[in-house]
């Protein structure tokens, strides 16, 4: 929103417009443990597109009449910091921010065994801090990767990219020119051991057999950035163990 | 923030009756599992709205009205018209509808019809522009819940759509060329709101084991995920969104998709038969 240049060639000689192959995942970074006072964190980047998320919890309620008698409540924040994109994002609560917060949060929850903390919250916190395209997947894969590490009792890890539709092709994690200039958008995330998907959104238009195409792309990709979140884990907790 | 809402507290005997109801095949309404209640489209409900449609699906009620503005374009679509969706669940509607701003589950509701009427290109708005990059037509979605029984989006889509089809467009009076402002006459409708093609929402609740459409409010409540797919009338996806804290697996979405595709064109059926001139 906002530029008004023309569409630009999405596809060239069977590469996209940064070089990948159509089922290639950007350069992927991930660190676990990055903030000293939360129970929880992770920096993850796909690309430029960078996010972190915090978890504190679980801990005490407040205001108490949230609690639930049964289970942990899980309070989710999604949110871009004002300069992480190409206009600055006014600090105040979007549409946006407010939607994705709650499917993020419905995204986590089938994880989360909340039900092993009665009367508490466990708060998750996602911040992004450079937005390239796909920030609402790569906030979910940090904020597993927070749960994690503040030692909350999960059911598996959940991993989520975005699949698009690019010129005619279905391409794996978009970037923001993809999205922006493509015909979908369709962010998906999982729990890959049990193959439970517990995000699935599609902005754009596909036919049913694009439709079945680009989810089992997305969970291709899954499953790769997957690997990764357990290395990642495995990775501070060995540095941990020989210091 | 979003936070875990409270689950209303639905008592084993009556989980397992609903599922062993399912089992049979049938909705706890007795009507078959991939069928929905009885549809009510009534359009031009409200005169002073360029559109209107109340939509019943068995007891859930929703009212949807177009206004038409005249405003100033986006700077990358100046010749186009512009679409704002909003919704809102009146406290009328259901004792846990409070007043206030849209909650996080109107704001869904508002994003999810709103992308799945903008992707397809539901409205022409291409012919939307009055004075190319100055001034064109702003087309205000505005869904209000009336009463809620279940199934809120799908019912909420049938209105918008049929407002936005039986919409009609004031008279353009005049047009300064010096200033390039509007007159319009608002009492003198012209035109239908160009529509290039018509959409649904389908929304396949899970309950246990079982994939249904149209639940209502107490099937709602034991469902433990939802996923809502539009679907156009020449059979694409034009919009998807899971909802609610369970999950669904591979085969499960595939199966969900299949349903909705299968029950699209009837809904469709309905609005077209609805804005009939």
């Amino acid at each position: 929103m906002g530029s008004s240049s023309e569409k630009p060639q999405l596809i060239i000689d069977g590469k996209r417009i940064d070089g990948r192959a159509f089922d290639e995942l950007r350069p992927i970074e991930m660190e676990v443990g990055v903030l000293k006072n939360a129970d929880g964190s992770a920096i993850v980047a796909f690309g430029n597109t960078r996010v972190l998320a915090a978890v504190y919890g679980p801990r005490e309620v407040m205001p108490k009449h949230v609690a639930l008698a049964d289970r942990a409540v899980i309070r989710c924040r999604y949110r871009m910091l004002s300069f992480s994109a190409e206009e600055r994002k006014s600090p105040a609560p979007s549409r946006r921010e407010i939607e994705l917060s709650k499917v993020i949060r419905e995204a986590l929850e089938p994880a989360i065994m909340s039900e092993l903390f009665p009367r508490t919250t466990i708060d998750i916190f996602i911040e992004v801090l450079n937005a390239d395209g796909g920030t609402r997947t790569t906030g979910i894969t940090a904020a597993a990767l927070a749960l994690a590490d503040a030692g909350v009792p999960m059911r598996d890890l959940v991993a989520g990219v975005a699949v698009g539709k690019v010129d005619g092709k279905l391409v794996l994690d978009i970037n923001k020119v993809e999205d922006m200039y493509g015909e979908a958008d369709m962010p998906v995330a999982a729990m890959p051991s049990l193959g439970r998907i517990t995000l699935l959104q599609l902005n754009g238009v596909l036919t049913h057999e694009e439709f079945v195409e680009a989810l089992a792309l997305a969970l291709k990709g899954i499953r790769k950035i997957y690997e990764l979140q357990k290395e990642a884990l495995r990775k501070k907790y060995v540095t941990t163990e020989e210091a | 923030m979003s936070i875990t809402p409270e689950q209303p507290v639905i008592p084993k005997l009556k989980y397992n009756a609903i599922l062993n109801v399912l089992a049979k095949g049938q909705h706890i309404d007795k009507r078959p599992l991939n069928t929905y209640r009885s549809i009510s489209i009534k359009t031009n409900v409200v005169p002073n709205a360029e559109g209107s449609a109340l939509v019943s699906i068995g007891s859930t009620q929703v009212l949807a009205g177009v206004k038409l503005d005249v405003g100033q374009p986006y700077a990358d679509t100046p010749n186009e018209g512009v679409l704002i969706v909003n919704a809102e669940f009146l406290p009328a509607a259901s004792p846990t509808f409070e007043p206030g701003p849209p909650d996080e589950n109107a704001i869904e509701l508002a994003r999810v019809i709103d992308r799945s009427l903008r992707e397809p290109k539901v409205v022409a708005l291409d012919k939307l522009a009055i004075v190319p990059g100055k001034k064109v037509w702003i087309v205000w979605v505005d869904i209000y819940v009336m009463d809620h029984d279940g199934n809120l989006l799908d019912a909420s889509m049938l209105a918008a759509m049929a407002a936005l089809a039986s919409a009609r467009i004031p008279r353009v009076v005049s047009v300064d060329p010096n200033t390039g402002d509007v007159m319009i006459d608002r009492e003198t409708r012209e035109d239908r709101l160009p529509i290039n093609k018509y959409v649904c929402t389908v929304t396949v609740a899970k309950i246990g084991s079982y994939l249904v459409v149209d639940p209502n409010l107490e099937e709602e409540a034991v469902a433990s995920a939802r996923l809502a797919i539009s679907v156009a009338e020449d059979g694409s996806i034009v919009g998807m969104q899971k909802m609610g804290m369970g999950y669904f697996t591979e085969d499960e979405v595939k199966k969900a998709v299949g349903l909705a595709i299968g029950v699209a064109p009837s809904l469709i059926a309905a609005i077209k038969s609805a804005v009939q001139p």
